[in-house]
């Protein structure tokens, strides 16, 4: 892999960005919103690649982290009447409190033993929401009421509930985790995570404590996914424990394969295709599982690294 | 758009017939020419292709209601039926006239049984499918996770979810559940029977999740003003496939047994509690819930022989069935013994599917009340349908009289007791409306629209 200039790295990112922010004044309204909520959700793949495509370290579990803002934000706005950007802080405090704890105890495993133990956390954190179900609304979950999503600036007001508010909103998280995203990759720390992925006792050897490294690296997934949740539940105001099942750590997986693990875009590409294949699909068929199957496997024969990776790997060799 | 564009000519409309128009002849001094002139450039416009859609669209567009179904996912046995049971109850609208004239197309769109896609469906009626309204919603996960884009959109939105959810006022003042009464209203109807005929001590069985923590919480305060207890609850966990070990937890001087188990382990459940109990067992008392798309005569069911289960419209035809009763089922396509007709094994959802067909009727009377032409119009009919407050038992609302509280958007309505006797449920006790009203917690109608 040949190495970018940074320039040429960042315009390209910068000029995604600038796409996204141009889509949102051309796009009909269902696309619009469809892409809002893409964009939240991608910003949960790019915490799991975080981990998973540049450390190596597959979880099984990353719901929790998703679910650990979603309910920090939701809770702290229905239950204590925080105001939207503290509750948006709390989320994600909840997300890197919650991935320090997990870290600390789930890295002193590896491989299948990581993905096993993440999955049993995540499924501890999925039946604690079912058994808190006076506060949490157990599986039914909980609304947001719609007074409540409004940001108040002395005079002024957002209200999250507008489409362009919520759209540029999503899009502002988005570009702020994608840029922290690039230059984390881009940085000495980014280089031993991959250095770790590639021959963790070797990095050992150089002098590197890969503890340390993946545990900074699980701390920032978990914070990113948290993020990412609880922007979810603040900007479409739904609570749910569904967002904790197995399900919602599958999910991340997918996109990230999909796009191109250790690729900066390959998250959204993912989400963005994932998506628009289960739209499609499901106004056709109720089987659209099984399109979203077939396209998985075809993906994986013919674009095994995912389609930004395959992309690098054939063409571009300087992507991040 | 057609119906956006039809709608400022109608706007016109109304403008210059009024008494204070420009266009008011008893006031106005218009020569021949001018009225010449007029006549020739209406004539040129009714002729013109672009009016003749617009007039179309006034007249004859189909009212589009978009379906969100349980096609796939936990609720798919539900979805199916519901769609059947819409299906049968759009031609029968659609066959008397449609609704303002104008008839129905239902659209309709899977949402897995996930609240995320629910919410992503509901978006997607209202700003790609563009249709008047979204109905059908089984499952109170996917109606709590549906609901903010509904009133974000502005949509009116019509479940049929029993849930508590519409009536506890936490949604907006755009959630509608105006055919099918809510849990709570049911366990509060099942309490002054049971005390009086099941027995004075009852243990609960429920799943440990909502729609448990639904019985859980509102049966006990109903059986004490009954002069009933409820002397232990055991909750099972969603993933539990054995229950012998519970079993041990109830009491001995339990009277009634009132379960409420849900989901593909009700058969293991009550095979495990045939064997533990024998032939001397306390009653029991259930929701059909448990058992609905079920045959009652499967394997390892008839341990529930002589026992009592609610049912909000009666799976097998009953001998006192109302003619509208009788027309509701067979537009429906399901026979005597509430199983689909050409295929006895394809057991319906029938104590909760008659919510669809009424709903489609509530929806065409606030359509009609509100003179809704379309998208524009659906503020008028929110409140439209605000003011209903009863709806009469008959061909629109074949399960029994209703009546609505515009306040927290729900229905109330009576309440069927059935007893499992010789492989059938037969309808032993109909309760009244009076027995499910409550205090209301709250006023949708404060919110703005």
């Amino acid at each position: 892999m040949s190495e970018a200039s940074p320039a040429k790295a960042y315009a390209l990112h910068l000029g995604v960005i600038a796409l996204l922010f141009a889509l949102s004044f051309v796009l009909p309204d269902y696309h619009h919103g469809l892409l809002a909520r893409i964009m939240v959700l991608a910003v949960f793949a790019m915490g799991y690649n975080m981990l998973f495509g540049y450390v190596g370290l597959l979880s099984l579990g990353h719901a929790m982290f998703f679910a650990a803002g979603l309910y920090g934000a939701g809770l702290s706005v229905i239950h204590l009447g925080w105001s939207l950007p503290l509750a948006f802080l709390a989320g994600i405090a909840c997300g890197a409190l919650l991935s320090l704890v997990i870290g600390l105890l789930a890295l002193r495993t590896t491989g299948v033993a990581f993905m096993i133990v993440t999955m049993m956390f995540a499924q501890v954190f999925y039946l604690t929401i079912l058994y808190f179900a006076a506060w949490t609304g157990g599986d039914q979950g909980l609304v947001v009421p719609q007074p409540a999503r409004v940001l108040t600036f002395g005079a002024t007001s957002l209200d999250l509930t507008n489409p362009t508010v919520r759209y540029m909103s999503a899009l502002a998280l988005f570009s702020v985790v994608l840029l922290i995203t690039l230059a984390i990759v881009r940085s000495r720390h980014g280089r031993v995570l991959v250095a770790i992925r590639e021959n963790e006792e070797r990095t050992k050897m150089l002098g590197y404590d890969t503890f340390s490294n993946k545990l900074a690296a699980m701390i920032v997934s978990g914070t990113i996914c948290a993020a990412s949740g609880a922007a979810y539940a603040l900007l479409f105001g739904y609570v749910g424990s569904s967002f904790a099942s197995v399900q919602y750590s599958i999910l991340p997986l997918l996109w990230v394969l999909l796009g191109g693990a250790a690729t900066t875009l390959g998250a959204l590409i993912g989400t963005v295709f994932m998506y628009y294949v289960i739209d499609i699909a499901s106004g056709y068929t109720s089987a659209y599982l099984l399109i979203v199957g077939i396209a998985l496997i075809l993906l994986v024969l013919f674009f095994p690294k995912g389609i930004l990776g395959t992309i690098r790997q054939r063409w571009l060799g300087w992507l991040p | 758009m057609p119906r956006y564009r039809q709608s400022k000519l109608k706007n016109r409309g109304t403008a210059v017939t009024d008494k204070n128009g420009f266009f008011d002849l008893s006031r106005s001094t218009l020569s021949r020419r001018t009225a010449l002139k007029g006549l020739a450039a209406g004539a040129g416009l009714t002729l013109a292709p672009g009016f003749v859609r617009y007039s179309q669209a006034q007249s004859s567009a189909p009212i589009k209601i978009g379906f969100q179904s349980h096609r796939t996912g936990i609720g798919a046995a539900y979805g199916r039926w519901y769609e059947k049971t819409s299906a049968a109850a759009v031609k029968a609208i659609n066959d008397a006239g449609g609704i303002n004239g104008r008839p129905i197309e239902l659209v309709i769109e899977d949402d897995g049984t996930d609240p995320a896609r629910g919410a992503e469906v509901v978006g997607k009626f209202a700003t790609q499918h563009k249709t008047d309204i979204v109905f059908g919603t089984l499952f109170s996960h996917v109606v709590m996770g549906s609901a903010p884009a509904a009133g974000e959109n502005k949509i009116p939105y019509f479940v049929v979810s029993e849930g508590h959810h519409v009536a506890s006022t936490k949604l907006n003042r755009y959630v509608f559940q105006p055919g099918i009464t809510d849990v709570k209203s049911q366990i509060q109807s099942m309490a002054p029977w049971i005390a009086a005929n099941a027995g004075k001590k009852v243990t609960q069985i429920f799943p440990d999740f909502a729609f448990g923590y639904d019985h859980r919480d509102y049966l006990p305060p109903a059986l004490k003003t009954q002069g009933a207890e409820v002397i232990a609850q055991i909750a099972i966990p969603p993933t539990e496939s054995s229950f012998t070990k519970y079993f041990p937890q109830i009491p001995a001087e339990t009277e009634v047994i009132y379960h409420v188990m849900v989901g593909p382990a009700v058969l293991t459940f009550v095979k495990e509690l045939g064997e533990f109990y024998g032939s001397n067992r306390p009653q029991l008392f259930g929701f059909i819930d448990s058992l609905e798309a079920t045959d009652i005569n499967s394997p390892g069911l008839e341990f529930l022989d002589g026992s009592h289960f609610w049912e909000g419209s009666p799976r097998y035809a009953q001998a006192d069935d109302s003619a509208a009763q009788k027309a509701y089922r067979a537009a429906v396509g399901i026979d005597d013994n509430g199983a689909s007709v050409g295929d006895a094994k394809d057991v319906s959802t029938a104590a909760h599917m008659f919510g669809c067909w009424e709903t489609l009727y509530v929806v065409k009377k606030a359509m009609e009340d509100a003179g809704y032409k379309g998208p524009e119009d659906r503020a008028k009919l929110v409140e439209a349908t605000e003011a209903l407050t009863e709806f009469a038992e008959g061909p629109e609302h074949p399960q029994g009289p209703k009546t609505f509280n515009g306040k927290i958007h729900q229905c109330f309505g009576i309440q069927n007791i059935s007893k499992v006797e010789g492989g059938k449920l037969k309808v032993v006790h109909k309760t009244k409306i009076e027995d499910g009203l409550y205090e209301a917690e709250g006023d949708y109608t404060t919110q703005a629209l």
